[in-house]
């Protein structure tokens, strides 16, 4: 009977995804993301089990979180995202802002537009679009998106754009000087020409940037600025540029799901991260400024000054974006499909 | 008498006793196969949610959005052929798969079903190798091969038989490959078995009849074979159709198949219904083209 019973129990826990006994928290986050000696400090200060799911867009995990797939009691999602979540009440309100390590906070980060009074979410990491260049392919020090747009020949073929409707389309709408989340029939139009100029440039429309500029397949390629900084640590000649046209903002954000199976548990967490020097490790690991004042006392020395993290003062401050309405996804989405056809 | 099977068909009527067999696989079917297509069929017939899954109303936009878009200035129907293209692009690469499997399975097949036991085994055995390793890898594997700084592109390079990489990466070519690689065995196994039930006397009688080669092939070879011809060509084009690694990773994401294009509208364009529609568009393919050759088999069966 008892074979039975533990029988019963497996079957039970693979239909209903990851349980939620005492002592476990279930993450769900960025690939390569969270600092494999954070996790083991906090299992060892709190006794609690840290399971780690990873998506690779925010659409991914809007999906599964729409589609009723529960079970994860943190979240890790961009700003822009945070506004959908709390519009269509999928957060738990935990106010983090009464929590002991809040008072680590940047007060730059604490009244953000995403989350007022930051009732759901916790800084994670913040960083920027841009994009990486090799320097030995294309010379000078131009950071304009021209060398996206319209490339040299010795960039030509050797282009990577993320594949990203929203990051491409902002890009392109920078570099023609127009408004981002844009329902201008005759802007989209204009950006469609652009980009399918562009594409017979174009290696390749994937995420996976660190890979493909460490490789040499791409020369050009639009980049974060962390992963930027990882590639550049395995091939020197690559330049993380700031366009002087513009470019995104973006802060990831630690919440907690509606249905989270143990909320003790995620408030643990989230406090946890917020201590300074839990938080230098996520930009020691990840390559991402934390949003945590005194973490930089505990950043690696070779971090401080890099161009990655810290902008020239000729660059442009980043753009922070809302989620633009379904209306503009909608035609964002034609304007790719008509890429791609 | 002795065929009847279970000691409690004495009391229940053979036929339902029979039937009762059947339930394990029947509950599969239904749970596995029925019901998510009727979701699939349901989400296709509703509206998106702004952000995501769907609002329970009424309507057939997502099938009107295959063949019509809505102008972005006066809000008009007017047809677009993007996603007929994106269509058509899918059942070309899978038909240029299914194809060059053929081409290469063929003489394979009959060589392997012809020799000795042992040497078969070990052919067999070499072909189901690289199976063992999950599909997402092997596609990857197979770009690190073809990429400029690749194997081929260096060797060549040093050879100088070269000045500049050849582009075997990012494009239609790398699709057609990686279709061809990932589905070669469903073609020669199903081939393989044909040649081995063949009986290779019928072709000397063939010939003993002074038949010529060309109408030993066609009137004694290609009827035997038909049945593995038939069951290779549909192992290999059906999983080609809704393809999504190949175009996704060999491709560079520059074009889409209709299972990126799937893919898409649960993810970035956030419009579930357009999605299942495009599922059921590719079921149907599916369905037709099984039905067609169903049809045919019956057909010359009669013949």
């Amino acid at each position: 009977m008892k074979k039975a019973a533990v029988f019963t129990a497996l079957l039970a826990s693979t239909i209903a995804g990851p349980a939620s006994a005492a002592g476990d928290l279930f993450i769900y986050t960025w690939g390569e993301y969270t600092p494999p000696e954070m996790v083991e400090k906090f299992e060892k200060t709190y006794g609690v089990k840290v399971h780690i799911d990873t998506y690779d867009s925010m659409e991914t995990m809007l999906a599964k979180l729409k589609s009723g797939a529960g079970g994860y009691d943190i979240i890790v999602p961009g700003h822009d995202t945070m506004t959908i979540l709390i519009g269509e009440k999928l957060l738990e309100p935990i106010n983090v802002a009464a929590m002991s390590n809040y008072q680590h906070v940047d007060e730059m980060w604490r009244d953000v537009f995403w989350d007022k009074g930051r009732l759901y979410s916790a800084p994670w990491a913040w960083g920027s679009t841009g994009l990486a260049v090799d320097r030995d392919i294309v010379k000078g020090d131009d950071t304009s998106l021209k060398i996206l747009f319209e490339p040299d020949d010795a960039v030509k073929g050797k282009i990577n754009m993320l594949r990203d409707v929203n990051d491409v389309i902002n890009m392109a709408l920078r570099y023609l000087g127009k408004p981002r989340c844009n329902d201008n029939p005759e802007d989209l139009k204009s950006v469609l020409d652009l980009l399918s100029t562009q594409k017979q440039f174009v290696k390749s429309y994937n995420s996976e940037t660190k890979e493909l500029l460490v490789s040499g397949e791409a020369a050009v390629s639009m980049s974060w600025n962390g992963y930027a900084m990882r590639a550049r640590d395995e091939r020197p000649s690559l330049e993380y540029i700031y366009p002087k046209e513009g470019y995104t903002g973006w802060m990831d954000n630690v919440a907690v799901p509606k249905g989270a199976p143990d909320i003790e548990n995620a408030k643990l967490w989230i406090n946890f991260i917020m201590d300074p020097e839990n938080a230098a490790m996520i930009t020691n690991y990840a390559r991402y400024a934390n949003g945590i004042k005194g973490s930089e006392a505990f950043v690696d020395k070779a971090l401080a000054g890099a161009p990655e993290l810290s902008p020239p003062e000729s660059a442009p401050a980043p753009e922070f974006l809302t989620a633009c309405t379904p209306a503009v996804t909608k035609l964002y989405d034609r304007v790719w499909t008509k890429l791609l056809r | 008498m002795s065929a009847r099977p279970l000691a409690l068909s004495s009391r229940i009527p053979p036929g339902l006793a029979h039937a009762g067999l059947l339930w394990p696989s029947l509950g599969i079917i239904l749970v596995f196969m029925v019901a998510p297509i009727a979701i699939m069929l349901t989400y296709s017939f509703l509206v998106p949610g702004a952000y995501g899954g769907v609002e329970w109303t009424f309507s057939t936009g997502a099938y009107e959005q295959i063949l019509f878009e809505r102008d972005f200035l006066d809000d008009s129907l007017t047809f677009t052929p993007d996603y007929l293209i994106i269509v058509a692009r899918s059942l070309l690469q899978a038909t240029v798969a299914t194809a060059l499997c053929l081409v290469i399975s063929v003489p394979t097949a009959y060589y392997i079903a012809t020799r000795s036991e042992r040497v078969k085994n070990i052919w067999l055995f070499l072909i189901t190798i690289p199976y063992w390793v999950n599909l997402l890898i092997r596609t990857i594997a197979l770009l690190f091969v073809l990429r400029d700084d690749g194997p081929i592109n260096s060797a060549l390079l040093d050879l100088g038989v070269i000045g500049q990489p050849l582009a075997l990466s990012y494009n239609g070519f790398a699709i057609s490959l990686g279709l061809i690689y990932s589905f070669l065995p469903f073609m020669v196994l199903p081939l393989y078995s044909a040649f081995e039930r063949f009986d290779f006397r019928l072709l000397e009688a063939a010939y003993d009849l002074y038949a010529s080669r060309r109408t030993a092939f066609f009137r004694i070879v290609l009827p035997v074979m038909r049945p593995g011809l038939i069951a290779g060509s549909l192992l290999v084009f059906i999983p080609s159709v809704g393809s999504y690694l190949a175009p996704d990773i060999l491709g560079g994401g520059k074009t889409l198949m209709i299972g990126n294009l799937i893919g898409t509208q649960f993810q970035g364009a956030r419009n579930w219904p357009f999605g299942a529609a495009l599922s059921m568009i590719l079921l149907t393919i599916t369905l037709i083209v099984l039905l067609w050759l169903a049809r045919r088999a019956a057909q010359q069966q009669s013949n």
